[in-house]
Parts: structure tokens; C-alpha cells; sequence
């Protein structure tokens, strides 16, 4: 690991200043970034921890069972937590797939998303809970929706100096699955992650929303899926449609994990298979 | 850049160390401190040989930089046994044989006293899928099983 300049800021002013400047780069729960300065494929010059600062932990749940989770919380709180688990099951779902328990209780949530891999296993839980991404830096705060957060594999519209501080999620869908398409059980990348989430009303699917990670070069939502299901009563044919509408959607590549062919065709697979489950959660 | 100076209580020892930023946690208890139980396996996160208890978590050592450990509680392999008695699931790993090069061995043994402090009614599978961050490249996994079962029970019934 080469050398460089650690920081420990306590205002997120602070943090930002320094991270504004060139060859800086944050540490959250640093199992993305140390492990990239020891392979010597990031050497930065100044390290910012954003450790020391204080709010940016934490999972809370408003009267109107809307969520918050600040970008510094631990991905095994979010995995554990009863309101997570309760409300946006997808994203408890897929943070439990991340790594395994001892890198989890080191990893954040602000880290998976920040780092912006295509392949992150909370990215499709966050999607489809539509949710608002908080980020602050010395200028001011803004808000991004997550699905216009990416720009492309490791890119985000975060500038200079900006941070991400909180997660917001509106109020939940009634039933939500995520599925990760992997080989091992535990400490594994997803060939592909599919989040499914929907509200029933009388028997018609409203609100459903389809999240897909590693399927192109960011996280996106199945919208002609989307589009498909709602209104409509859940019928095999109709998921059987919103498979092939989500997987005709997607813009994979062949990597050395899986071809683009497999993916595609599990895209279609899986995104029936999280409806199936998040409709009987619902329907529950 | 230069030493920063670090804080850490280790098995209860409270330890003021001057240390570059960029040593990790595991290389400071190894070259530092002289605590070679922890092991350095893959040091890319993987095999979990390196696992400690930081404020009552198990994490892969490998990950932490030690400046960031400062004025936390770690809890290494030589601070589990008091007054000359072995910790339950020291001595589960003993009795069922759970160990056979013995590398990985303070790994599993880190990562399994922490989910049984956390909950030790786990099931088989359930203990079977929270110890996936720990490799044993003797696939001794059987014995390192039944030792955590064994530890479980123990400390389920002392409790």
C-alpha cells in the first residue's frame, strides 16, 4: 500500500472541502478501498475518513412508515434491522448477500452505492423502494433520485467534494424480493440481482417496480415491465410478459463470470420468479 | 506521511502506539504488538483467517486500517482463555478435533464465539451459512461444525 494523508474530519464541510481536492479519496467501511490500495489499483493521496462525523449512522422510521438510513450505517444493520426487513424486504434481502458477516459489519450502505458497481447487492433493493438519495457537500445539499444517481460502471452524478449522507425510502410497497443469480452460497458477486416490489389493490398490481443490477452498465428499473403490470391481476401469463418485457430491456455484457446470453435469459427467469414472491408477500 | 498517534485496548491491555496510516489493523497486532494468533490468509477479505472482535463485532482485520481502530475494543485469539481456562468454543474446537493444520482455526474461532454471543440457538445450517467468510483449505468443515454446535450448546446451558 502506497503512502498517503489521513484525514478525520468531524463536519461533513470539512470532509467535503478535502475530498474537493485532487487524488483524494473517502473511506467508509473501507472494504472496497483498502483492498484497492493494497492491489495498488487506487493510490490516493489523501484518505477521508467519514467515521468521525457525526449523523450519518443510523436507521430511523417516520409516522408515515417512510424510512431513513444514514450512508455510514453498517450493510449488517441494514440486513438485521426490523423496519428493513418489515417494509423493504428486498433491501434487507440484499444486503444479507453482501460478502460475508465479518465484511458486513464493516461495509456501509453509502459505500456499495457510492462505489457504483452494476453489481452492487443493495442497489436493486433501493431501486425499487424508489429511493431518494441525499448528498451534501461545502456548497450546499441536493437530492437524487437513486435510479439517475449512475452514470456508468463506477460513475455517478456526484461532483467534486459531494458526498452522500442518507438514504430516503417513501412509504413501502406491501410485498418486495430480491434474488441474487450467483454460483456459492456466501462471499460470492452476482452474475445478475433482480428486486421485485408491488402493491395489491383488490386484486390488481399497482406500484410495481422491478429493479435490475449487472445487467448493463448501471443499475436500472424494468420499466416497459413496470408498465406491463400495473392494473393489470397477476396471472402466470402476465409475469410471464413482464419477464421477457424486463429482459428485452437490459443491455448485458459477457464477462469472464457468465455470458451475456445467460444473463439475458436469467434477467427474464428471475425477474417471474422475485414477482411471484413479492405478489405473495403482498398478498400475505 | 507521517505516525499518527493510535490507542488501542487489545484483550483488555490498553496500547498508545505511534503507527502509519497505512498499516492495517492485522499487521499492527502481528509486527507491532507481537500477536501472532491472528493469521494473514488471503488479506484481500476472503478466507476470514484474520478475524478479530472490534466493540463486539466479528470483522476481517485485513480491511481495518489500524488508525481507525483507535479507542476501540479488540478481542484477538490470546485474549479469549481467563486464568488459565480455554473459552468454550476453545475448547469445543479441542474436544471434537474441529482444527487440523490449525491456520484458519482463530479465524473460525473469532467468528464463532461472536454469532454465539449474538445468538447461540442458531441451527446447524444457520451456523453453517454465518461462518461462509471463514475458508479451511484442509475442508475440515465437519469438525469446525460440530465444535461450534458443541460451543453453543455449552454456552446455552451455562448461560
Amino acid at each position: 500500500m502506497k503512502s498517503f494523508e489521513f484525514y478525520e474530519p468531524t463536519t461533513l464541510a470539512e470532509a467535503s472541502r478535502l475530498f474537493a481536492e485532487a487524488h483524494a479519496q473517502l473511506l467508509a467501511g473501507g472494504t472496497d478501498l483498502v483492498i484497492g490500495m493494497k492491489a495498488l489499483t487506487e493510490t490516493p493521496e489523501s484518505v477521508i475518513s467519514l467515521q468521525k462525523i457525526p449523523g450519518l449512522t443510523g436507521i430511523t422510521t417516520e409516522a408515515d412508515n417512510s424510512i431513513s438510513i444514514g450512508a455510514m450505517t453498517k450493510v449488517r444493520e441494514v440486513e438485521v434491522s426490523g423496519d428493513i426487513q418489515q417494509h423493504h424486504t428486498a433491501l434487507a434481502e440484499g444486503a444479507s448477500e453482501i460478502g460475508s458477516i465479518q465484511i458486513r459489519n464493516l461495509a456501509t450502505i453509502g459505500g456499495n452505492i457510492a462505489h457504483a458497481s452494476p453489481a452492487a447487492d443493495t442497489v436493486a433493493g433501493l431501486l425499487v423502494a424508489d429511493a431518494q438519495v441525499d448528498i451534501a457537500s461545502a456548497n450546499g445539499e441536493r437530492r437524487v433520485p437513486i435510479d439517475e444517481l449512475f452514470t456508468g460502471p463506477g460513475q455517478t452524478v456526484l461532483r467534486p467534494g459531494e458526498i452522500i449522507t442518507r438514504f430516503r425510502l417513501p412509504s413501502p410497497a406491501s410485498g418486495s424480493h430480491y434474488i441474487k443469480h450467483k454460483i456459492r452460497e456466501v462471499m460470492d458477486l452476482a452474475f445478475i440481482g433482480v428486486a421485485a416490489a408491488v402493491n395489491l389493490d383488490n386484486g390488481t398490481i399497482t406500484d410495481a417496480r422491478i429493479g435490475l443490477a449487472a445487467v448493463a452498465p448501471t443499475p436500472i428499473r424494468a420499466t416497459e415491465a413496470e408498465n406491463l403490470l400495473n392494473g393489470n391481476a397477476p396471472t402466470p401469463e402476465l409475469l410471464e410478459q413482464a419477464g421477457e418485457a424486463a429482459a428485452a430491456g437490459c443491455s448485458p455484457i459477457s464477462d469472464l463470470r457468465c455470458s451475456a446470453e445467460h444473463r439475458r435469459e436469467m434477467v427474464d427467469v428471475l425477474t417471474r420468479r422475485t414477482l411471484q414472491h413479492a405478489l405473495e408477500r403482498a398478498s400475505a | 506521511m507521517a505516525k499518527l498517534p493510535v490507542s488501542l485496548t487489545i484483550n483488555g491491555d490498553e496500547h498508545d502506539l505511534l503507527i502509519e496510516p497505512r498499516k492495517t489493523l492485522l499487521a499492527v497486532l502481528r509486527d507491532t504488538i507481537g500477536l501472532t494468533g491472528t493469521k494473514e490468509g488471503c488479506s484481500t477479505g476472503d478466507c476470514g483467517a484474520c478475524t478479530v472482535i472490534v466493540d463486539g463485532k466479528a470483522v476481517t482485520s485485513c480491511m481495518v486500517l489500524a488508525v481507525t481502530a483507535s479507542g476501540k475494543e479488540i478481542t484477538t485469539i490470546e485474549g479469549l482463555a481467563s486464568d488459565g481456562e480455554l473459552h468454550p468454543v476453545q475448547q469445543a474446537f479441542i474436544n471434537t478435533g474441529g482444527y487440523q493444520c490449525g491456520f484458519c482455526t482463530p479465524g473460525f474461532i473469532m467468528a464463532s464465539k461472536a454469532l454465539i454471543d449474538e445468538n447461540p440457538d442458531r441451527t446447524e445450517e444457520e451456523f453453517r451459512h454465518a461462518l461462509g467468510g471463514n475458508i479451511c483449505r484442509c475442508t475440515g468443515y465437519t469438525k469446525i461444525l460440530e465444535a461450534v454446535l458443541e460451543a453453543a450448546e455449552e454456552i446455552r446451558t451455562t448461560a
